[in-house]
């Protein structure tokens, strides 16, 4: 196939076969791919359970979206890249396992998620948020959706781990 | 010393719980999920409360608020890490407790839990540890980065033990 030509040039390059090769460099990039990924979802978690109305009420949503969401997209994009560099040392296998599959399928609903709570969800966010406000249903929907992707997202990802040979 | 941990790896590899976990192969990769969606409600509430305590963070929200919001989730999902961490430990005793980075970790632990601790001691002795323009600002900020540095480092730990198995 015409995708798995590109994913063994990519797997070949020289960066993608030192990190495939290097004993040690797998593992540190390993660590830093998790400790990126706990932030993420712990930093996405305090936004979704303010939008739920279980906690962070002395705050709007606004404020805490505003103050938390910035180390989400820090953290985001340090998983990103030793994401990134992760797969290319071992493109074509990882491309072909199924947990890595529905990993970005998640990953790419969460990002959905998320697009349309911001273009739809925080449309009249002006007259509902207020400190210890009540949020509506649209709100709260696309918060539990949000905490069960992400959940989705490190169980598929560490079911990698157990399925790559 | 050695052969005593030894003896116990095997008599736990041996009990009929360990060996139906072994069995099942979905529990580890489950109990693994949850024990990383439980560090990261306590890593990213630690680092909450630290960055409050540099300063760079929730900067006009009271210290109060911020502990009271994230303290408890630093000290609670510990539990689950506990559990979970023991159902890991009868799965695969001798790959958890001879091993280094395991042995590291738990080290880590204690001083992170000793640091909280502090965090905690300052807190109580006096209402505005860590609120900008008290004295004793250097031991907050230090205490701060001491504990980031610490819940990152039994993260790190945390990844290194399959690679020391």
């Amino acid at each position: 196939m015409e995708i798995d030509r590109a994913l063994d040039w990519l797997q070949n390059t020289q960066v993608a076969s030192a990190i495939g090769e290097n004993e040690i460099l797998f593992p540190w990039i390993e660590s830093v791919h998790v400790l990126a990924i706990v932030l993420v979802v712990g930093t996405i978690f305090i936004v979704d359970l303010r939008l739920l109305g279980v906690a962070s009420l002395d705050l709007t949503v606004r404020r805490v979206m505003r103050d938390v969401i910035p180390y989400t997209w820090g953290a985001f994009a340090v998983a990103a890249l030793t994401g990134s560099l992760l797969f290319s040392s071992d493109a074509v296998h990882y491309a072909h396992n199924r947990m890595f599959q529905g990993k970005l399928v998640l990953l790419a609903l969460a990002g959905l998620n998320m697009g349309l709570f911001h273009l739809i969800g925080v449309r009249d966010i002006q007259r509902w948020d207020k400190v210890d406000g009540r949020t509506p249903i649209a709100a709260r929907t696309a918060a539990a959706i949000s905490l069960l992707l992400w959940i989705g997202v490190v169980a598929m990802g560490r079911g990698i781990g157990f399925t790559m040979h | 010393m050695a052969l005593t941990l030894n003896e116990i790896c095997r008599w736990i590899d041996h009990t009929a719980l360990s060996q139906s976990i072994q069995a099942a192969g979905w529990v580890v990769p489950t109990v693994q999920t949850i024990h990383i969606l439980a560090i990261a409600v306590v890593a990213s509430s630690a680092l909450m409360i630290d960055l409050r305590l540099i300063g760079v963070f929730w900067a006009n929200r009271p210290m109060n608020n911020v502990t009271v919001r994230f303290l408890p989730l630093v000290w609670w999902p510990l539990l689950v890490l506990l559990g979970t961490g023991i159902i890991m430990i009868i799965a695969e005793p001798a790959r958890s407790l001879k091993n280094p980075a395991f042995q590291l970790k738990m080290g880590l632990l204690i001083a992170a839990l000793f640091v909280t601790w502090l965090f905690q001691f300052f807190q109580r002795r006096d209402a505005g540890f860590g609120e900008p323009g008290t004295p004793p600002r250097a031991i907050a900020a230090t205490i701060a980065v001491i504990s980031i540095l610490l819940w990152s480092s039994i993260i790190f730990a945390g990844r290194w033990i399959a690679y020391f198995a």
